[in-house]
């Protein structure tokens, strides 16, 4: 399916339109692809360029200019749900093809057929479109941050602490705020905590000597933690436990 | 560890006629420690990636096939197979630093690069023959180790990262839309993370009747980490959580490897994930005979 932009004005929806061309015009004008009939629009005002399943805002020198989620924008690479506005009219970009459950299918890789040749340009496939982004720059998003990008799979993990029961730094707390932490000595002995979405992992990493946890060695499996375990680890006993 | 520096000149009696010694292949078993794991991940019910290496060919070989039906996995495996027996049997005879006959290149540039095509003719070949397998092609991201190098050769999204010290980063560029984009301006790499346009490869092995292979060679250190990996791993795991934990789990590749798999999973495993890590334990150069620096030595 592809993405959309829906025209609204105070609310009401006006109309819809698939963003099914490479370039998709909107203004005053009645050539535009999205025709807008009022003053604050300029003739040609704005542009979408659609790349299979990314697009592209461009303001197009409008005399009014043109806002992106609130603030102003002369190009933006859109996200879904958001919301272009030219004067009163809002234009809400939708595009929610990769949901989760048709993952599976949408994320195989495919192949962009191209004519193979040997050192030709490297903006092969989409040369046509290629040719007219060149002169652009990059674009700005304001919208999501890349950090969202890797959505994890369940609830966060609830926080962890290891607190030192013995030795120089006794009564010191290191709280696993990574998805792995080491501890112990390069060379002597080395165990690594991952965070799971499931739970916490104690593995031995290397050293003569498996890591002990409440007494007993964990071997080299991945040993589950549970809250208030105690860890012994070259010589340093320590306790797991969760903060609420 | 590093091995202690040893000044001495290398002694001619190790090798009594030196020169003559250029056509014996050195066995990096002593100088490489390879691991690889693959996994079909969360969602898909089948693996189409396929994985070789052998530490003493300093040879390491990914492939992340795609097609209908189990087409995939025998667009992979094919790859996989034919540049694994092809250059294993090649250089039972020959060496990878010498120079190929005619041209200024090395016999292992020339493998890489050679085996890429024919493995993409073996399978543009089976996929026109066999209704089944129409349009089946695959990545590939292949690496041979060879006097303190690494001739790294790669189709499609499959990648090779370098961990030097603190440093990890990318050494394959894919050959993706993506890519091109983010090489004409288009879009950001930051922005890039947010694209719906990730699986999307302009050069595939086996979807035409030719295929151009992109080959490289770069020095190594004593060290360095090497990750071969389908794009199964780095769309899942940012780059930042693959470079530390391959620098936390250093000590323990096999480790390192199902973590990174792991991770994979857990944040999704949407894709099939595969990973090869190659760790450089000690030096490989080739052994040279004193005409041969004496040839060198005047050349340059």
């Amino acid at each position: 399916m592809p993405a959309k932009l829906i025209l609204s004005m105070d609310g009401s929806v006006i109309k819809e339109y698939p963003l099914t061309k490479e370039r998709t015009t909107i203004g005053r004008k009645p050539h535009n692809d999205i025709t807008i009939d009022n003053l604050a629009v300029s003739s040609e005002h704005a542009a979408v360029i659609t790349i299979l399943n990314d697009s592209f805002f461009e303001d197009l020198n409008s005399t009014n200019g043109s806002m992106v989620n609130g603030a102003p924008t002369q190009k933006h690479f859109l996200q879904n749900n958001d919301v272009i506005e030219i004067g009163k009219y809002k234009l809400k970009y939708l595009n929610d093809q990769p949901t989760q459950t048709s993952a599976a299918d949408f994320e195989k890789t495919m192949v962009l057929r191209a004519p193979i040749k040997p050192s030709a340009a490297s903006v092969v496939p989409v040369a046509e479109s290629g040719a007219k982004f060149e002169s652009t720059t990059q674009y700005n998003a304001t919208a999501p941050k890349p950090a969202s990008a890797v959505a994890p799979a369940a609830a966060p993990t609830p926080v962890a602490v290891i607190q030192i029961l013995n030795g120089p730094n006794l009564g010191k707390e290191l709280e696993l705020s990574k998805n792995l932490t080491t501890l112990g000595k390069p060379g002597v002995q080395v165990a690594v905590l991952a965070r799971r979405p499931h739970g916490y992992f104690i593995t031995h990493v290397e050293g003569g000597s498996f890591p002990l946890v409440n007494g007993s060695s964990i071997g080299e499996q991945p040993h589950q933690l549970n809250d208030h375990d105690v860890i012994e680890l070259a010589g340093i006993k320590m306790e797991f436990y969760l903060k609420n | 560890m590093r091995a202690a520096p040893r000044w001495q000149m290398p002694s001619v009696s190790v090798h009594p006629r030196c020169s003559d010694r250029q056509g014996e292949r050195v066995n990096l078993n002593q100088a490489l420690e390879i691991v690889g794991q693959t996994n079909p991940g969360m969602v898909r019910s089948h693996n189409e990636d396929s994985i070789t290496f052998d530490a003493e060919y300093g040879l390491a070989v990914l492939a992340d096939g795609m097609g209908g039906y189990n087409a995939g996995e025998v667009a992979s495996g094919i790859a996989v197979s034919v540049l694994a027996s092809e250059i294993r049997h090649r250089l039972e005879s020959d060496t990878p630093e010498q120079k190929v006959a005619g041209s200024e290149e090395e016999l292992g540039v020339v493998l890489l690069r050679d085996n890429v095509k024919k493995a993409n003719l073996s399978i543009f070949n089976a996929a026109q023959s066999q209704p089944q397998y129409a349009g089946m092609g695959t990545t590939i991201v292949a690496g041979l180790f060879f006097d303190n190098r690494v001739a790294v050769a790669h189709v499609g999204d499959s990648r090779m990262y370098r961990l030097r010290g603190e440093v990890f980063e990318t050494i394959t560029r894919d050959h993706s839309l993506l890519q091109e984009q983010i090489d004409s301006g288009v879009i950001s790499k930051e922005l890039a993370r947010l694209s719906q346009n990730k699986n999307l490869v302009t050069r595939a092995v086996g979807i035409d009747a030719d295929v151009v292979p992109e080959v490289h060679v770069y020095d190594v250190a004593v060290g360095d980490i090497y990750l071969f990996c389908s794009d199964g791993l780095n769309d899942m795991v940012e780059d930042e959580d693959i470079g530390a934990t391959l620098q936390m789990l250093q000590g323990n590749l096999t480790l390192a490897a199902s973590q990174l798999i792991e991770q994979a999973n857990d944040n999704g495993g949407r894709d099939n994930v595969s990973v090869i890590l190659v760790k450089i334990k000690g030096g490989y150069a080739a052994p040279r005979g004193v005409w041969a620096k004496l040839v060198s030595w005047f050349r340059n």
